[in-house]
């Protein structure tokens, strides 16, 4: 009895998986999202194997180099150098690290924290919802940026608080969306079903209405995690988020600043590298919006 | 409509209060007491210490000195900065017009590009003109503007030589502030060339900020108009024989008008946020500027007066985009 309960729930969770990535497959941008990250995703956990110098060599003979096909370029510094010698190419590859972990954690974090209030919120109701929900209309109430600064000021600069300050702001997104949806699963049958056969809270928020609100919260996360990169990158462009050294993208930016009249390059490499990031993850998020949005299924 | 408003305003009561809470709480959870953070490094003595705890009511339980602190703000003193030592809120309101200009310009610019591409997008479904629009947009939505300011400073400013690389009017105009809008102010003057100037100087600090909300109205257009563009309504209209210039501008986008308002809307937070890295790549003399350059310098009072009259401007206008959408959308007013 058991093997077959969980035969079929292994049968039923595979056709789900094959329903999605027909609906997700259909959309060749969000494929080709999807293989870029991938790509980015594993030039971060390779970054020592592939980057060509260490990130924070100083080759002092070789400041300021142009990128290969430039005039003036070399093929041992493909994307030229910074002022003080160090490998433009091997930064943004370590780079890539530092960024995508930063959106991953900043997602964690807001997401966990923000779908356990918004549970508690759609099914306790009352003055806990109100509450919650107040705190969070007050997070809304700043822009993100601004918010995220003011936390920085108060906790330090530092890549790790900046994840926390940037996490914050975003909880509120996932607490409204796990509310609502917790709100529309709360009053189906399936959920009246599990109570009457005598489901504590913790069963019914967890295994019998989480499962079923995972759609928005899958695409809410895909968008923050590229929002995320951004607003990391943002504070570290500011001097408030990850510190000079380190070669987190915004922060390259940041420290080439006042070069780039005279090595462009140092300024324009990050960038591209943040933008397509970004896109990729962006483009990733809209096939997962119409291949989870059952609204937009044709069936 | 009465009713409704007063019921928007009633919502955004506790979230004034909850801001002044974190405006409040902002200074106390400071490393340090308020003293020890306007002394600064300098440090300042026991005594003296004690007096200005005394003085500046820190000793009060704290309850009594938030009640202290919403009586001041509902009075319009939000203290004094600490490197000008002037109220914190006339200082705002100084620089208030110069980012309310760059907002104004960067959203206009949003709108009357945004539009007309989504409106495309949407006629032209699935085809190359579609994909390009969207992809475009996608870009747009995906750029980190910090470095797209400084990529435009390195084309147009520096390569093509064609605009000024930051601040709001050159240095051989002196232009007498009546309105705060440099544009207006600039007309109104004597000085020839000024308005030019100002102009120059007001294009690609609203071309960065603009463009993310660009990249937003044209995707919203495109998907409110196919939408709208299925409607029975429209197929009617389309049957009747009325030219498709007519029905697409008159039938299909007053409706569609309805959510892309919604999200311009929205916008003015994203663009306040943005204000922030526009204004500190382009010298833009205005809030953002200022509020990063309170944060740096730990001007706290500065900050915490800020903070506040920023989220209440953003909270204003999005009670006024609730009662734009009321007016042109009737069915929610019930």
């Amino acid at each position: 009895m058991t093997s077959l309960t969980a035969k079929t729930s292994y049968s039923v969770r595979s056709q789900q998986w094959r329903e999605f990535w027909f609906y997700f497959s259909a959309s060749k941008t969000a494929v080709a999202g999807l293989c870029f990250l991938i790509g980015v995703v594993l030039m971060a956990i390779f970054a020592d194997v592939i980057s060509p110098h260490l990130p924070a060599e100083q080759y002092r003979d070789f400041t300021e180099i142009p990128p290969a096909w430039m005039e003036g370029g070399q093929m041992r510094f493909f994307l030229g150098t910074d002022y003080a010698g160090r490998d433009m190419l091997s930064r943004i590859i370590h780079g890539a690290r530092l960024s995508l972990i930063a959106g991953a954690i900043v997602v964690i974090m807001s997401a966990s924290i923000g779908v356990l209030l918004g549970l508690v919120a759609g099914f306790q109701g009352g003055w806990i919802e109100t509450i919650i929900m107040r705190v969070m209309d007050t997070i809304m109430a700043v822009p993100g940026l601004l918010m995220a600064l003011v936390l920085v000021a108060v906790l330090g600069p530092g890549l790790l608080n900046a994840m926390v300050a940037i996490a914050i702001t975003y909880t509120p997104s996932f607490v409204r969306l796990t509310r609502a949806s917790t709100m529309t699963e709360l009053n189906k049958d399936y959920v009246t079903a599990s109570k009457v056969a005598g489901a504590g809270p913790m069963r019914l928020m967890f295994i019998s209405i989480l499962p079923n609100c995972m759609a928005p919260l899958i695409v809410q996360g895909t968008l923050s995690f590229s929002t995320a990169i951004l607003d990391t990158a943002a504070l570290g462009f500011l001097g408030m988020g990850a510190q000079a050294p380190l070669p987190e993208w915004g922060t390259l930016i940041a420290e080439n600043r006042d070069l780039m009249l005279s090595a462009p390059w140092t300024v324009t490499f990050p960038g591209i590298a943040i933008l397509l990031a970004v896109l990729a993850i962006n483009l990733m998020g809209d096939g997962l919006r119409d291949a989870l949005d059952p609204k937009l299924k044709r069936s | 409509m009465l009713k409704f408003l007063f019921k928007r305003l009633l919502v955004l009561v506790p979230v004034f209060f909850g801001v002044t809470l974190v405006a409040f709480g902002f200074i106390r959870v400071l490393p340090g007491d308020p003293v020890e953070v306007l002394a600064g490094e300098r440090g300042v003595s026991a005594e003296r210490h004690a007096e200005l705890m005394t003085q500046l009511g820190l000793n009060e339980p704290l309850w009594q000195q938030y009640l202290n602190y919403i009586g001041d703000v509902l009075q319009g003193d939000l203290g004094t900065s600490l490197i000008t030592n002037r109220p914190v809120a006339e200082e705002f309101f100084e620089l208030f017009p110069a980012t309310a200009e760059l907002a104004i310009c960067a959203i206009l610019f949003a709108i009357i590009l945004g539009i007309p591409a989504g409106i495309i997008a949407a006629v032209k479904r699935g085809t190359l003109i579609d994909q390009g629009i969207m992809g475009i947009s996608l870009a747009g939505y995906s750029m980190p503007i910090f470095w797209w300011g400084l990529l435009l400073i390195i084309l147009f400013s520096n390569t093509l030589n064609l605009t000024p690389v930051s601040g709001r009017l050159s240095f051989l105009f002196e232009v007498e502030p009546v309105t705060g809008f440099m544009l207006i102010d600039s007309f109104l003057s004597d000085e020839k060339g000024a308005f030019k100037s100002a102009m120059h100087h007001l294009v690609l600090p609203s071309v960065v900020l603009g463009t993310i909300p660009l990249a937003v109205i044209a995707r919203q257009t495109r998907s409110a108009m196919l939408e709208v563009l299925s409607e029975d309504y429209v197929r009617t209209a389309k049957a009747k024989g009325l030219s498709p210039l007519r029905v697409i501008a008159i039938h299909a986008l007053r409706n569609a008008m309805i959510t892309v308002v919604t999200v311009i809307g929205l916008q003015v937070a994203v663009l306040l946020a943005g204000a922030i890295l526009t204004e500190t790549i382009f010298g833009w003399p205005g809030i953002g500027k200022w509020i990063i350059f309170s944060v740096f310098s730990r001007d706290y009072f500065a900050v915490q007066g800020g903070l506040l009259l920023i989220a209440t401007s953003v909270m204003v206008v999005n009670l006024t985009v609730d009662l734009l959408y009321g007016l042109i959308n009737p069915r929610i007013l019930h």
